[in-house]
């Protein structure tokens, strides 16, 4: 029973926000997955809850001060009165209370919007794999399915899981697709994970969300969701790119540029993402399905080694 | 001969750096000269500069702290002003190079140099009064921090015209803070000039924690303890326990980058993630070390102007501790995005829930401190009710993003900025303006203009939601902090409004100039004089001396029966002061030059270090040390003042308490 009443509350609560943003173009208070749905769900619901102390602490300061100003006299005037332990009481209650219920709710959505759990999908439908590499100052997409590359431009198929493994060739920067929802670094030598959806069909802003240097203004990325078909067009007219993503290309993609176009490649080495991991862990990189440290072939980068 | 330093490093061809060069010459010559024709080297030299007086020194930082806000607002809305200009292909008037160093230095100068110095200011000035002391613990230790802090914040500005500031934000994080994505001066200065001021705000840390543990006046216990100076302890403790931290964090990134260390490179074996941690280990504890002496200070003001005690004093003290302690195990919530578990994600995202609650008391406490009681709308109590609003709003988008889920939509975008300038303008700045206007009659002896301190407030209080509640807005539609350009049509009109608010909080600043002046220029009118040394009739300590209180501040030490002494003792016919008493001779520290000496070798070592000019680094290091052992030798570092200067004073002062009865 106490289970339920909690996901009822937040259904409630959103269902009537829905009504109050609806016509909103505000991008992360405008899903457009599920993943981002529930987080906006969740902020709604934390505001309200918050909402019911902070609207009446706003309204008693005014009306406080209002109603004890000095030329007053009509007010009572008690000045010895400093200790309450009734109201004592009510102080120390009213926000553990609200903030009892926040816990209770951020304990249950770190696990159920963790960024490492991959989502269900409807039966028959096999999610697909990207393979982010954020570069200065551009973002590069491996498809490791299709053996397809592409460069500040992503697709998917609405209504499919994307799992993202993510990392960087440079410094520090965030992945965002503000629309889908949650964001995670980018950092080099390691993968961080990200499970996303598009349940409708549109064409996204994606951002890199931590400050990166020089070029970081411009290094953004349309994600484009549609629909099956519509996808498989789209790999095959990246696949009929005569631009090819191999180890003697790479060093040069890898390059600093600023506001590098929409670039598309039909082959990418097999193994790319896995040996610009392995780069900066003396050629190991985690198979983070087994958890195991697996060696990775370092010919292919023998000549793109970092500076040191 | 001079490392990395030649003719191009001073960036003649940037049209605003030379402006603001010449601008800044002008008003440099100006003052000396002005110094030079009334003839005052001496005096600011004999009185100010080698000062060991703590209400000398706290002036000084907050006059140091003033001119920090002038720059780091400078900068403010020279970012506002780009934004507002570059958008849809154009690239506004501020390249990324030069935009890159005003959003570094806007931070590090506001939290470093504006709102750690300005802190330092009110708890010099305020502290020993309080508590009934004629001096902090360690009086040439305080002058020292004091100059540690100003070197610093001037290496700062010296990057402004040879060689260039940081661009990698005001925390630096590494890899882009390395050798390898930053070559340049910039995150050589910024290493400098925080290690700098952190030695010596750790320094502040003890010596006020040791002041406040030592020198209590008689009786005073600590649960008698003004709730001022309890914000001040559990702040002085946060210093004692980050400070050490940060210096480790910087150290180490100092390493990588002078001696091709590997702790936070991507390669080697470094780990990013790794200074993530420790310098939000410091960084957390920071936003505490700010607030909490504004929440003591709004504590005085409500109590004074209400008329009546504060409400729940002993739950003010153990909330104020509470956080003091929470505040060290929340520091994760800086970086849920990192890919962290949901269980360590979750643990942070409580705690860091937790302090609302502490929090929420301590506003619930200041409501009630108001009720029933007779409210005087003298202008600090203006930014009382402001700050009680606005950190309301403030601490309920923290808590937004507190939740781990919530904050991975909202992270590092601008909702993140709108909610902690929401919390350090509407509770840190308005508590220390709001310090400032009570405390300024018992520094200087006369009060600040009313009028303009409104004006102020108005200024601030609304450009404050003019230029902040856009921001929240672009935070939800996906706009990241730190862009320089941008070509979204739904961000345009949110900015432009933003910028309008930054042109409200300009004429905010310009309204405390006007006040300052005002005030200075009226100082003698009698309605502005304080002969009594109370002129809000409050209820503590330092209000039962003379304003400015004598250098000794107590003839006589008072003796603590209660909370609130000094309304005690007011109610009960007591003379604090104990006026025409048994006068002792009074021990005191003598001024001494060596707080300052050591400040400038810092500055030439720091400057030497980092344009790679061994030899000046060398020279400012071996002069640090000299002045080390050479004040170490000195044992002629005190005196007495003799019963018949003590009388005199006092007799002065008693005099113009009986002056001021009469006019009443």
């Amino acid at each position: 029973m106490k289970k339920k009443i909690l996901p009822r509350l937040t259904k409630l609560m959103s269902l009537s926000s829905a009504a109050l943003l609806a016509g909103c173009t505000w991008d992360t208070l405008d899903p457009k997955g599920v993943i981002g749905a529930q987080e906006k769900s969740l902020i709604l619901t934390s505001t309200y809850a918050m909402l019911l102390v902070v609207i009446p602490v706003c309204i008693l300061t005014l009306l406080f001060a209002w109603q004890y100003r000095q030329s007053n006299t009509s007010a009572e005037y008690l000045p010895k009165w400093s200790h309450s332990n009734k109201i004592e009481v009510v102080i120390w209650a009213i926000p553990s209370l609200i903030i009892l219920f926040l816990a209770v709710l951020t304990y249950q959505t770190c696990h159920s919007l963790d960024p490492y759990k991959p989502l269900e999908a409807e039966a028959n439908v096999k999610p697909i794999h990207v393979d982010v590499v954020a570069l200065d100052w551009k973002w590069l997409f491996i498809y490791p399915d299709e053996g397809i590359a592409t460069v500040n431009q992503m697709a998917m198929p609405v209504n499919t899981p994307v799992d993202f493994r993510i990392t960087s060739d440079s410094v520090m920067n965030s992945f965002f697709i503000p629309q889908l929802g949650t964001m995670i670094y980018a950092m080099a030598g390691m993968q961080t994970q990200l499970h996303l959806i598009a349940n409708e069909a549109g064409d996204f802003q994606g951002e890199s969300s931590n400050f990166s240097g020089r070029g970081f203004s411009d290094m953004r990325f349309r994600a484009l969701a549609m629909p099956a078909d519509q996808y498989s067009a789209w790999v095959e007219k990246v696949k009929a790119s005569s631009e090819q993503l191999d180890s003697a290309s790479y060093p040069k993609l890898a390059a600093p540029s600023e506001a590098n176009p929409v670039e598309y490649f039909s082959h990418v080495d097999a193994g790319l993402f896995d040996d610009i991991v392995a780069k900066y862990n003396n050629g190991m990189v985690m198979d983070k399905s087994t958890g195991k440290m697996l060696h990775v072939q370092q010919s292919a980068m023998s000549d793109m080694n970092m500076k040191e | 001969m001079l490392g990395k330093l030649t003719l191009s490093a001073i960036p003649y061809d940037v049209p605003i750096l030379v402006g603001t060069f010449i601008g800044a010459a002008i008003a440099g010559l100006a003052v000396v000269g002005l110094i030079t024709y009334y003839g005052k080297w001496g005096y600011l030299w004999r009185e100010w500069l080698t000062s060991v007086d703590h209400k000398r020194i706290g002036v000084m930082y907050i006059v140091v702290a003033l001119v920090a806000l002038f720059r780091g607002f400078a900068d403010a809305i020279m970012m506002r002003s780009q934004l507002a200009l570059a958008y849809a292909g154009n690239p506004g008037y501020l390249p990324p190079h030069h935009y890159d160093q005003i959003f570094s230095a806007h931070g590090t100068i506001m939290i470093f140099f504006m709102a750690m110095a300005f802190m330092q200011g009110l708890m010099n000035i305020v502290v020993p009064l309080q508590i009934g002391a004629r001096d902090v613990a360690f009086p040439f230790v305080n002058t020292l921090s004091f100059w540690m802090t100003t070197v610093s914040f001037l290496l700062v500005n010296v990057s402004l015209f040879i060689g260039e500031f940081s661009q990698c934000g005001w925390l630096a994080y590494p890899p882009l803070s390395e050798q390898q994505f930053s070559p340049g001066v910039g995150v050589d200065y910024y290493i400098w000039a925080v290690q700098l001021s952190g030695v010596g705000t750790l320094l502040t840390g003890v010596n006020f924690f040791a002041t406040i543990v030592k020198m209590r006046a008689p009786g005073m216990t600590y649960m008698r303890m003004p709730v001022f100076t309890w914000t001040i302890f559990c702040t002085t403790v946060l210093i004692m326990v980050a400070f050490p931290i940060l210096t480790v964090a910087i150290g180490l990134l100092g390493l990588d980058r002078y001696l091709g260390m590997h702790f936070f490179t991507n390669d080697g074996g470094g780990n990013q993630m790794l200074y993530l941690s420790v310098i939000w280990g410091w960084g957390h504890p920071e936003v505490y070390i700010l607030v909490l002496p504004a929440f003591g200070a709004f504590s005085e003001i409500t109590q004074t102007f209400s008329r009546k005690p504060l409400f729940g004093y002993k739950t003010m003290v153990y909330a104020t501790a509470s956080i003091m302690v929470l505040s060290l195990v929340v520091w994760v919530h800086h970086f849920f995005t990192m890919g962290a578990g949901p269980n360590v994600n979750a643990f942070f995202g409580i705690m860091t829930m937790v302090i609302a609650v502490p929090t929420g008391v301590k506003i619930f406490n200041w409501l009630f401190t108001m009720y029933k009681g007779r409210i005087e709308f003298h202008a600090t109590m203006y930014w009382v009710i402001g700050f009680m609003i606005t950190f309301s709003i403030g601490g309920m988008t923290g808590v937004m993003l507190a939740i781990p889920a919530s904050d991975f939509v909202l992270h590092n975008s601008l909702f993140v900025i709108a909610h902690f300038h929401n919390v350090i303008i509407g509770g840190v700045y308005f508590g220390y303006v709001a310090a400032m206007n009570f405390w300024f009659p018992k520094a200087f002896g006369f009060k600040l203009n009313e009028a303009w301190g409104k004006r102020a407030f108005w200024c601030w209080f609304v450009g404050f939601y003019v230029a902040f509640m856009p921001l929240y807005v672009l935070g939800f539609e996906g706009m990241t902090r730190r862009m320089n350009h941008y070509d979204n049509p739904e961000w345009h009109p949110w900015l432009l409004i933003a910028e309008v608010g930054a042109v409200l909080i300009a004429i905010g600043i310009v309204c405390q100039l006007t006040q300052l002046y005002v005030s200075i220029r009226d100082r003698n009118l009698a309605e502005n004089r304080d002969l009594t040394g109370d002129p809000w009739n409050a209820r503590t300590l330092e209000w039962s001396t003379s304003s400015p209180p004598p250098f000794y501040n107590f003839a006589i030490l008072p003796e603590v029966h209660e909370l609130d002494a000094f309304a005690h003792d007011k109610e009960a016919g007591i003379d604090t002061r104990q006026a025409g008493g048994n006068y002792q001779p009074i021990h005191m520290p003598k001024n001494t030059a060596c707080g300052f000496l050591i400040g400038a070798f810092s500055f030439v070592m720091g400057f030497g270090a980092i344009w790679y000019i061994w030899w000046l680094a060398a020279v400012g290091l071996i002069g640090v040390i000299a002045t080390v052992i050479a004040r170490s030798s000195d044992n002629d570092v005190d005196y007495y003042v003799p019963v018949s200067e003590v009388v005199r004073i006092e007799q002065e002062h008693t005099h113009n308490l009986m002056a001021a009865q009469a006019a009443e």
